[in-house]
């Protein structure tokens, strides 16, 4: 049954945003956060906004942070609410992650690759105990990085960064990326139809929920959909955003963005056309996320079931269930207005219910028996 | 004969101011306003302008490649400035800049309009965007350098199922 409105009920409502106001300042005892503040120090947070919220702003992520309380996805929702306010100018040549200036650059099936293994600012490695330096009141003290070591003359950095799935292509033991420069599919301006082609997909799991993406590749990783994946290559870093724009007729550089790149290697029976080989999958999104680059990777994999001739019959394989259920601002839309008045709707089940009672003691005799 | 040459240099001409072009807007879009304007604290001021367009913040839908290298998708938008100017001396600068910023939008078209003439276009170049150029150089480097300190070997011991 459709939703019934309400009326009233203004000044309670005004008092509550009152209220929250406070909640959110906090004891005035405490200085206020600054948006700059949650923008260097708790990065991690904006990314997750901007890529949740499919809209690549630093500022405008940690101020969603700060009017949220630190609520990702309310801070997700309010810069995709924000997005519907400014026109579209143009989209982009299709970023090279290959020329990416690279931050973190791992692979866990070659050991010795081409460009090398570069850690980077990673979590890998420690050991998850609490640092109660961090607490303390003074400058945590981190210690300022190295200085650089002398320029050596003529050494120019390399532009690319090879691939390492390029390196199993090239031994043909990896199936190609179909190649095409045809407009993408784009479901900000399009309904999503089914069945939905890579293009849609990819552009789903791009925006899609964190922990969905992540609960659903674990999934595959368990048997649901075995895929048996590898991390053929996980990358962050920042990448160059250009657009031609026609008043110029050239393609110009507007800026960088950092983006986390993942490729799956996973292995693939072959079929009665193709030999054995192994199969991508790929994730990519805005900021520093790892868990959702390779939980999209796993996804995106899963998804290709159909098209590689696998059998599709676990939830991550089933295209329509994902891209229906990914995106976690329609999903908390749906979900959180069952918190408004739904008075009259509820009404009307009462009545029913009431009605259907009253009919079946209607026709029982005194003992429970059918008359 | 002479004129397939001249048409040669023009192209040739034309497509060296083409990159450098290319060189200044993407210097300008990615230097923050405060070291553009720190820059051109010791010029002469700028021609003034007039706005033709904006600056008016909007969005770019940046396009990714499946696989890396494949076909493209769209993977999400960015928010974009863009501003465009002409100067009293008639030239007509464009800027188009990641963010939101609309001053530096308009200082940086002011610039691409100046940077356009060809008496002190040059020289405002060398003094203006070349040390920008360089900070971003040197910003990129510092990362560089970071990232190598991190650069791993990992050994692989014996395995249990040899």
């Amino acid at each position: 049954m459709a939703y019934v409105a309400v009326k009233g009920g203004e000044r309670a409502i005004d008092a509550a945003h009152d209220w929250l106001a406070r909640v959110r300042r906090g004891a005035p005892t405490v200085p206020e956060i600054k948006t700059d503040q949650i923008a260097e120090q708790l990065g991690r947070a904006v990314d997750r906004v901007m890529a949740e919220g499919s809209c690549y702003d630093r500022d405008l992520g940690a101020l969603a942070v700060k009017q949220a309380q630190g609520d990702l996805i309310e801070a997700a929702f309010l810069l995709r609410a924000y997005r519907t306010t400014l026109p579209r100018f143009a989209s982009s040549l299709p970023v090279e992650t290959s020329a990416m200036l690279i931050h973190r650059r791992i692979s866990a099936i070659y050991k010795d690759l081409p460009g090398g293994q570069v850690l980077g600012p990673t979590y890998d490695y420690t050991h998850r105990l609490l640092d109660f330096a961090l607490a303390a009141e003074a400058d945590s003290g981190v210690a300022p990085a190295a200085p650089l070591p002398p320029a050596e003359p003529d050494q120019t950095p390399p532009a690319v960064t090879p691939r390492v799935l390029d390196m199993l292509h090239a031994e043909g033991l990896m199936g190609a990326e179909p190649q095409s420069d045809a407009t993408p599919g784009d479901i900000t301006r399009e309904p999503m139809s089914f069945p939905a082609e890579r293009d849609i997909r990819l552009q789903a799991l791009a925006r899609g929920d964190e922990g969905f993406l992540l609960a659903l590749g674990y999934s595959t990783q368990r048997g649901y959909g075995n895929s048996h994946p590898f991390v053929g290559e996980l990358r962050m870093g920042d990448v160059s955003v250009e657009i031609e724009p026609p008043e110029l007729g050239f393609a110009i550089d507007i800026g960088r963005i950092t983006l986390t790149e993942c490729e799956m290697v996973n292995q693939f029976g072959g079929s009665k056309t193709e030999p054995p080989q192994f199969t991508r999958g790929y994730g990519l999104c805005f900021g520093h996320g790892e868990r959702k680059a390779m939980g999209m990777a796993l996804v995106d994999r899963a998804m290709r079931a159909e098209e590689l001739g696998e059998d599709a019959t676990a939830p991550a394989q089933d295209i329509e269930f994902v891209l229906y259920h990914s995106d976690n601002i329609e999903a908390t839309g749906f979900v959180e207005h069952l918190k408004l008045p739904h008075y009259v709707d509820f009404q009307s089940e009462l009545e029913t219910i009431r009605e259907i009672r009253r009919t079946s003691q209607n026709s029982t005799d005194a003992a429970g028996e059918p008359l | 004969m002479s004129r397939r040459l001249d048409e040669f240099w023009v192209t040739m001409l034309t497509q060296d101011f083409l990159n450098r072009r290319r060189t200044w807007m993407a210097t300008l879009a990615r230097a923050d306003r405060s070291a553009i304007e720190a820059q051109l604290s010791a010029e002469p001021a700028l021609p003034d302008h007039t706005r033709l367009r904006g600056p008016e913040a909007g969005l770019v839908m940046v396009r990714g490649r499946m696989g890396g290298s494949g076909a493209p998708f769209n993977l999400g938008e960015m928010t974009v400035t863009r501003c465009t100017i002409r100067n009293a001396r008639g030239q007509i600068g464009h800027a188009y800049i990641a963010g939101r910023d609309g001053q530096k939008a308009e200082l940086a078209a002011a610039l691409d309009a100046a940077l356009q003439d060809p008496e002190d276009g040059a020289g405002l170049e060398a003094r203006v965007i070349a040390p920008l150029a360089e900070a971003l150089v040197q910003a990129d480097n510092t990362i560089r350098a970071e990232a190598e300190a991190t650069r791993v070997d990992f050994f692989t011991l014996a395995t249990m199922r040899s």
